[in-house]
């Protein structure tokens, strides 16, 4: 009884593991290092404003400090957007 | 039923090393059909072991002590309850549920990240498989749990310290907080071999982490509870090495969990963060290490086994096979990003690594010592709770300062005037609290008046958070409750976090406020006799006996009071194992919620005529360490929450950088 159970294990597993090959392939999604970073770069920018915005607003962060990033910030954002809309058109 | 559960772990380990070889043919030549097929064999090694551990519970409920395992582990006495909790009771199970719970955890995560790993990281499919494949390797050949022998009547039973209802959930918790970590570090070792070192292992590994650490860190707070009311030495912590060898991977964990904070909104760290998740999870090795081989004598660990070389050489590789990944990825983790200024909120963030891996290694060198002095000039050493206090003090008190510190500085760049500004209401609040405590004579362990000052002051500064974070998404159209909820449901990492800050604060004030301000007394009662301890009084009235399916209750009974005031009968005294031929202790807690201070009764001795020696330990504040561990809960829970706006952000980056780009 148990050889019977762990046979039909065994069979059940070799089962599953070739069942990739019972089926037809799935294309590769290419994947371009440099995109990626550009588009992080974009989204880290964007959320870097985001929480910059939410910091003044609540008072986390002074006037002063506010305007002495918001440029910088503004600037990158800006840039990063241009860099990753450059690749993609 | 010994035939079967043998057979099925000679498949386990024969479907890993399948998984192992053909997943690193597959991510080297690109072969999607064979990386998937290499997944498979690790999901099907995962369905196996369970059947495997499936089996060994049914002997240990069938009471089949023909297998040397069961017969050592349980007896027919044992309750239901304790006879499934005797799978983690001993070496083989354990290390049986340990590849349970690997297995389980490689495949879920194989499987929720499936496109991420047949399109980047096909290498985590190997690498979860080989680090699986060693942990069936041990149970197939060195330590089996289906050794079988003559049936005996019955069994010698489990270790009585376990038969504990606490000690039924801190070993699963702990494992998978153990085991959780070799998924973030799979992923990080994928992305340094796949030469994909952006951002994307990092999103992958941190539900991961969080996971892992939440249940590692719940899994430390159960064992400290049972130690607390099971071992009954009035104290719940006592820095034993299996003991740090839980905290040190979570204090690591902490730091990586801090530290990819950084990586993600900078592009900074990111060597360190590799290091980081390897040492951590070397760090849980370690700690598997210490407690199986037998080289140090804890109650928590197990005896002297043959595995303790095994585990070496298996950390060896993954400490070597780490390093030398990270160091020839070198060139591709630097950055151009640099730290703008010591005032910000990453430099905070690189404060708070470089404090907690410090007193993680502070920790790992006082586990570590007494072995090397053992094995080097054959002396034996012990490294003491006065080591660890010291250092304690040390590496916590500024932690628990940058706490409250982080979250009023802004990411960059932040001015000194604008810290001032910021800290003014939580730093006049720590000092109001500071000279109250002082006033009220809370001077007498100055380290404990500094950590309440400073708990007081990253208290305030988390309520001033919620308070201005809650102000600014309030409009008209919307109830203060709804821009609360809307503000946690738009910032669930962030607020989690200071939730989790909040749990961190109710332990520290629990930690200091049990072992600083504390009382403990003994004495010799006869009954009717009376003791009395900061302001608690406890008469003994008399002794009963009963007897229990898998131990007799031996109990004093204390009749107790608050300054006059009657708080009822406590029983405190021991049970006696009778198949294990063990004695434990049994205290008496009354616990006052509204203080959450416990007075705790320990019968040390009975004597035969009817006398007791009673120990009696007011322990103030204690219960804060409990109600931090709920803390602790909620706001892992909102900070793994999954974030559709975050989730939306990242499927729409996958498309954009899947999209044909035209030349």
């Amino acid at each position: 009884m148990s050889l019977l159970l762990v046979f039909v294990t065994a069979l059940a597993a070799i089962g599953f593991v070739v069942l990739p090959f019972l089926r037809p392939p799935v294309a590769a999604v290419p994947d371009d290092p440099a995109r990626v970073a550009l588009l992080e770069e974009r989204d880290r920018a964007v959320a870097a404003l985001k929480e910059l915005e939410l910091d003044h607003r609540s008072g986390a962060i002074s006037d002063g400090d506010y305007r002495a990033l918001v440029g910088r910030l503004r600037r990158e954002a800006t840039q990063a957007l241009r860099a990753s809309s450059r690749t993609a058109t | 039923m010994a035939l079967f559960g043998r057979a099925v772990l000679v498949l386990v380990l024969a479907l890993l090393a399948y998984s192992t070889l053909a997943g690193t043919y597959a991510a080297l030549r690109g072969r999607r059909r064979l990386l998937a097929s290499a997944r498979n064999a690790l999901v099907a090694s995962f369905a196996c072991t369970a059947l495997a551990a499936g089996t060994l519970v049914v002997a240990f409920v069938r009471d089949d002590f023909s297998l040397t395992y069961v017969a050592t582990h349980s007896s027919r006495q044992l309750p239901l309850s304790y006879t499934l909790a005797a799978l983690w009771s001993g070496q083989e199970g354990s290390l049986l549920l340990w590849l349970l719970v690997l297995s389980g955890m490689s495949a879920a995560a194989l499987i929720l990240n499936r496109r991420l790993v047949a399109d980047v990281l096909p290498w985590t499919v190997p690498i979860l498989a080989g680090m699986a494949g060693y942990f069936a390797f041990i149970p197939n050949v060195v330590a089996s749990p289906f050794a079988t022998q003559v049936a005996p009547a019955n069994g010698i039973g489990m270790n009585a310290s376990l038969q504990n209802p606490y000690m039924m959930i801190h070993p699963p918790l702990l494992y998978l907080g153990y085991v959780g970590l070799a998924v973030p570090f799979a992923f990080a070792m994928a992305a340094l071999a796949s030469g994909r070192v952006d951002e994307r292992w990092v999103v992958a590994s941190r539900r991961w982490t969080l996971f892992a650490w939440t249940l590692l860190g719940v899994a430390i707070l159960v064992g400290a509870k049972w130690a607390y009311e099971s071992i009954g030495w009035g104290g719940y912590y006592a820095w034993d090495p299996v003991e740090n060898a839980a905290l040190m991977p979570w204090l690591g964990a902490t730091a990586f969990l801090h530290s990819v904070m950084v990586q993600e909104r900078k592009n900074m760290l990111r060597v360190w963060n590799v290091v980081l998740i390897a040492l951590t999870f070397s760090l849980t090795l370690f700690g598997t290490f210490l407690t199986r081989s037998g080289v140090i004598n804890s109650i928590h660990s197990f005896s002297q086994s043959s595995i303790g070389g095994w585990f070496l050489a298996f950390i060896a590789v993954v400490a070597i096979g780490s390093s030398v990944l990270i160091l020839s990825r070198l060139r591709l983790l630097r950055t151009q990003a640099k730290l703008e200024s010591l005032v910000s909120r990453e430099a905070a963030f690189l404060y708070n690594n470089l404090l907690l891996v410090a007193f993680a290694l502070t920790m790992l060198w006082g586990v570590a010592f007494p072995l090397l002095s053992q094995a080097v000039r054959g002396v034996p050493v012990t490294v003491g709770p006065p080591y660890y206090n010291f250092f304690l003090k040390i590496f916590g008190l500024p932690l628990l300062l940058l706490m409250g510190i982080g979250p009023l500085l802004a990411w960059r760049r932040a001015s000194f005037r604008s810290l001032v500004r910021a800290a003014r209401w939580p730093g006049a609040f720590a000092l109001l609290v500071g000279g109250m405590l002082l006033f009220s004579g809370a001077g007498s362990s100055p380290p404990g008046l500094v950590a309440y000052t400073f708990s007081a002051f990253v208290m305030s500064a988390i309520v001033l958070e919620f308070v201005r974070g809650t102000r600014a998404r309030k409009d008209d159209s919307m109830s203060w409750l709804g821009a609360f909820s809307s503000l946690l449901a738009r910032n669930r990492r962030r607020y989690g976090g200071y939730i989790s800050h909040a749990a961190v604060v109710l332990l520290a004030i629990g930690v200091v406020g049990s072992s600083a301000y504390g009382t403990t007394a003994t004495k010799h009662l006869h009954a009717g006799q009376t003791m009395s301890v900061g302001g608690y009084s406890a008469t003994y009235i008399s002794t009963t006996l009963r007897h229990e399916a898998n131990h007799d209750a031996l109990r004093g009974q204390f009749a107790l009071s608050y300054r006059g005031k009657d708080l009822g009968i406590v029983a405190a005294g021991k049970n006696h194992y009778n198949v294990e031929q063990f004695f434990s202790n049994a205290v008496g807690i009354h616990t006052d919620w509204l203080r959450a201070e416990d007075v705790m009764l320990i019968g040390d001795q009975f004597d035969k005529d009817g006398s007791v020696f009673l120990q009696i330990a007011v322990n103030p504040l204690i219960d804060l360490i409990w109600i931090a561990g709920g803390v602790f809960l909620l706001g892992s829970l909102v900070a793994m929450w999954p974030d559709a706006r975050e989730e939306r952000k990242l499927a729409r980056r996958s498309l954009e950088v899947a999209a044909p780009v035209p030349a």
